[in-house]
């Protein structure tokens, strides 16, 4: 069946499987492999983007369930050359080791702090709960968010 | 709370310093297996065995290789006729790669099937119809030797019961005479349960066999990529020449992606059988059920001491569950890997460890998730069994190691294993760890809290490790010694490369690495390229696991600069015109002693080296050294953790509320990654202490094959961490550094045990402890956690 959508900014319109999953669609039919997969029950958030705006499990939707839906993904986050202030706090406080649950996460975290500037350790801790880090321990990822929180604007970083 | 220190941008040698492969990662333009995609590719999925131990008594595949979209299926039989229907193990055993006459475990590979796309694949699955004929499973590792067990391996000629080996250390008479004169010996049946690393990404290989040159290109999630290369060679008989192994970007290790998994070869086969490019990568349930899971040792432990608490003797016995087949990935002297040393950071009189492994109905596999060679059982054991000590004696556990640590001044020390300690000092880690924790504060509050019926614990672990395997005369896998090669070349305009044998999976070994170079040479971490992960561009050497890296390839890496600085000496005098000995080293320049301003800088050299200049005699051009590193023992980094814990008295949850770790690892390179490694293993210890278990049940059915039921810790789960840090280098690294991607995990389990039983006051109970296990230890009958069998 043939399904358009809107992918940062730009329309496009595949011809699909029903049950193509998103996570399939956006890496195998687009090349935007900064999307993740890491399990098979929507427990880990390796695979998380945004639909309209929120952060949802890619490998929870079918393609056509995104029709017509604005998609936007870690590929989305640098504008202009210039990282966000997440990407640039991820860098800054070691949020990230193996790098594969990372996309998912700064999604999340972009997320929330667009609607909570300011969020306590609590605050972030909840926001990240759905999405698992083998790696880091949280730590880090927790201090990235804060970093970010607390530098606005973004400014280029050495990264 | 508020952020840390920022890292340096760029410091020239150690200190903390941004990644250098961040700026990929944070634009999502990692490369990881699933990424690759190459023309004409075509994608694998296995098929997999339904039972735990079935004889398989036809296998049907006419539907699936009639599906329009697939290209090959492929069985045991036919890969009978290619002798690849069984490969060498890791362990002088053999693994099936396709089943042909049984499977053993539940998930085993029975049939691949090679398609256009991957849910074609997946579809065609489907439509293969294996006729089964079930048999009895051994799934109690306890129950394996029982006279009337059922036989697992009745492929190994002559097999008539389930062991697989007997292996002890120590002196067993100076032991046994230990506790016949102890005052106080302590008993405790303990097991250390089933669970799995569980990286992000799972595993997966692309292999492509180019037909025309005959040259096989595989890109996997390896751990070891030199290793794998020389293992095709060996079992395929493929020319070692012809193969090229790379690792792309890995998503987590942990151990899970050290050996050579049936899918690996089905994907070599796949692209021999196919002309194309075949991929395959497992999905989660294939991951938690059929590659290498860790543990799952069943050990009977005794402590022995004087009613004073001078501990006298250690002695265990351990059955070790190694599942349908050996494959555990150790040295070839271990078959226990480095379990002897749970003689730990105490001063003993004797110690004594007898294991045997066992097979089960269960995956193979056996060492993994960051245990450094089966330490984190060692250090578990120990560990509880002071404890337990500790609560005969009536003592304050951390008095009671302090009692008994092995003193700075002792060191080198040996042990009674065997084990050479090659520096420590215990006591000042210790002691930090209780001040940052405010330890005696923490007792009064448990004490005021006890009073008022709340549940509230402290543990105490504190773990020496045995990392950096190690010396070539005494370690090999397979027949290959354990050592790592390096290569340093200063390019003409000064900048550099370096290429090792090592492969990171997440720890940031294209920073470490640089920054080792640029403390011995003086060139910009910016400015060198650290080139790892591919077999054809790099030295030999047997890879990342067992927090080797460090220890080993950075040895090598620290010793190949020093060549190229030596080389660079004699060039200098020639330059300045004077001897090489009137010369000295200032990070980045030689100059001339008492006259630092006539110098030439590492950059000046190089362009020498590669220039017209008359070199000195004997000095060949350009500016290069390598190294192949066999290190002369192992290192020993240590820690003490401090854990306190909360139970809610009515769900009996346990809620994790501080964490204090001090690690001393020696110098560290990049004390930001250092950190790093050390939050990520204190969340393995959380997730292994209370949560994480490979369970099964009597048919042996896998309880633990998603994350929806093997459960790992969130952000909720885990504390923020508190760290601490004391340095004591190892005298025979070339750096003084020890390792430390696997410490955490190693010791942190037993302390959050510890703090849970010390809330509940009960002397032992098994992990996971879940609210179920806490609940039923209270009644004084905690179950075991590996069978869902009461
Ligand atoms: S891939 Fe795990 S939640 Fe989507
Ligand atoms: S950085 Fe490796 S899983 Fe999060």
């Amino acid at each position: 069946m043939q399904v358009t959508m809107t992918v940062n900014g730009k329309e496009v319109t595949r011809d699909v499987e029903p049950r193509l999953l998103l996570v399939h669609f956006i890496r195998d039919e687009l090349g935007l492999t900064g999307t993740h997969w890491g399990c098979d029950t929507s427990n880990c958030g390796a695979c998380v983007l945004w639909m309209d705006g929120e952060p949802v499990k890619s490998c929870t939707v079918l393609t056509p369930m995104a029709a017509g839906r604005e998609i936007r993904t870690v590929e989305d986050l640098e504008q202009d050359g210039v990282l966000d202030p997440i990407q640039q706090g991820f860098v800054s406080q070691h949020g990230l080791q193996c790098g594969f649950c990372t996309p998912g996460m700064m999604m999340t975290c972009r997320h929330l702090l667009d609607h909570n500037p300011d969020p306590s350790e609590h605050e972030i801790r909840v926001a990240i709960s759905g999405q698992i880090c083998r790696c880091t321990g949280y730590e880090n990822i927790v201090r990235s968010v804060r970093w970010a929180a607390e530098h606005t604007t973004s400014e280029e970083v050495s990264a | 709370m508020t952020v840390t220190q920022e890292p340096e941008t760029n410091p020239i040698g150690f200190g903390r310093m941004q990644r250098k492969e961040d700026a990929r990662f944070v634009r999502g333009q990692g490369n990881y297996i699933d990424d690759i995609v190459l023309p004409g590719m075509l994608h694998g999925a296995i098929l997999r065995s339904p039972y735990a131990h079935a004889r398989i008594k036809s296998i049907d595949t006419t539907a699936a290789e009639a599906h329009p979209k697939v290209k090959a299926v492929i069985t045991g039989a036919l890969l009978e006729t290619l002798g690849l229907a069984w490969i060498p193990s890791l362990s002088a055993d053999v693994v099936a790669v396709l089943a042909t006459d049984k499977v053993r475990f539940q998930g085993q590979e029975v049939a691949f099937v090679v398609a256009e796309d991957r849910y074609s694949a997946r579809d065609a699955l489907e439509l293969i119809d294996v006729d089964y004929e079930p048999l009895p499973a051994v799934v109690d590792a306890k129950r394996s030797l029982d006279p009337d067990a059922p036989i697992i391996r009745d492929d190994i000629e002559g097999k008539t019961n389930n062991h697989i080996f007997d292996w002890d250390a120590g002196n067993k008479e100076e032991t046994d005479a230990a506790f016949a004169k102890a005052d106080v010996v302590v008993t405790e049946e303990m097991l250390y349960p089933r669970v799995h690393p569980a990286p992000m990404e799972t595993c997966g290989q692309i292999s492509d066999m180019n037909k025309v040159t005959g040259k096989l290109t595989i890109w996997c999630t390896t751990q070891a990529p030199h290793a794998h290369r020389t293992i095709y060679a060996l079992v395929a008989g493929l020319p070692e020449h012809q193969i090229r192994v790379v690792s792309p970007d890995i998503g987590g290790g942990f151990g899970n992606k050290v050996g050579i998994y049936p899918g690996y070869v089905l994907t070599v086969v796949g692209s021999i059988v196919t002309g194309k490019p075949v991929k395959w990568v497992e999905d989660r349930s294939e991951n938690l059920m059929s590659t290498s899971f860790a543990r799952d040792y069943h050990m009977h432990g005794e402590i022995a001491a004087t009613s004073e608490g001078k501990i006298l003797a250690l002695r265990t016995k351990t059955l070790a569950d190694h599942g349908a087949f050996n494959n555990t990935a150790q040295p070839t002297k271990y078959p226990a890997g480095f379990f002897h040393i749970f003689t730990g950071s105490y001063d003993l009189e004797a110690a004594y460890c007898e294991v045997t492994g066992v097979y089960t109905n269960k995956a193979p596999g056996g060492v993994a998730y960051a245990c450094s060679f089966r330490v984190t059982e060692a250090s578990y054991l120990v560990e509880r069994l002071v404890d337990c000590l500790a609560d005969e004696l009536k003592m304050d556990p951390a008095e009671l190691r302090l009692k008994n640590f092995i003193q700075p001044e002792q060191f080198p020390y040996t042990c009674k294993t065997g084990w050479e300690y090659d520096s420590g000092d215990y006591p000042r880690a210790m002691r930090l760890a209780m001040d940052i924790a405010g330890y005696e504060q923490l007792r009064a509050e448990q004490v005021e809290k006890r009073a008022r019926g709340e549940l509230m614990g402290i543990g105490i672990s504190f773990f020496t490790e045995t990392v950096g395997a190690g010396p070539r005369k005494h370690m090999d896998i397979l027949g290959l010694g354990m050592a790592d090669g390096a290569e340093v070349r200063v390019h003409p305009t000064g900048k550099a490369v370096v290429r090792l044998s090592v492969q990171t999976q997440g720890q940031g070994h294209e920073t470490t690495f640089a920054q080792i170079v640029a403390q011995e040479l003086g060139i910009p971490p910016l400015d060198i390229d650290v080139v790892h992960g591919d077999t054809d561009n790099t030295p030999f050497g047997l890879g990342t696991y067992g927090s080797r890296s460090t220890p080993v390839s950075g040895a090598a890496v620290a010793i190949a600069t020093r060549r190229v600085r030596d080389k660079a000496r004699l060039i200098a005098a020639t330059m300045l015109e004077v001897s090489p000995d009137d010369l000295e080293w200032e990070k980045g320049k030689w100059f001339v002693k008492g006259d630092p301003s006539t110098a030439k800088t590492i950059q000046e050299i190089a362009l020498a080296a590669h220039g017209s200049m008359e070199l000195p005699e004997g000095v060949e051009g350009h500016l290069d050294g390598s190294c192949v590193y066999d290190p002369p023992n192992l290192t020993y980094p240590f820690g003490a953790y401090i854990c306190v814990v909360d139970i809610d008295p009515e769900t009996l949850q346990v809620k994790v509320r501080r964490f204090i770790a001090v690690d001393d690892c020696g110098p560290r390179i990049n004390p930001m990654i250092v950190e790093g490694q050390v939050h990520g293993g204190l969340a393995d210890g959380v997730g292994m202490a209370l949560m994480e278990v490979i369970a099964f049940d009597e048919d042996g059915n896998c309880l633990g094959g998603s994350f929806m039921d093997y459960l790992l810790p969130t952000s909720m789960e885990c504390p923020s961490w508190e760290l601490g840090e004391t340095v004591t280098p190892s005298p025979h690294h070339p750096l003084g550094v020890k390792g430390v991607g696997e410490s955490a995990t190693v010791g942190s389990p037993a302390a959050i045990v510890n703090a849970v039983l010390d809330a509940i006051g009960v002397r032992h109970a098994d992990m996971p402890l879940t609210s179920a296990q806490v609940w039923r230890a209270t009644e004084g009958r905690p179950f075991r956690t590996d069978l869902a069998i009461e």
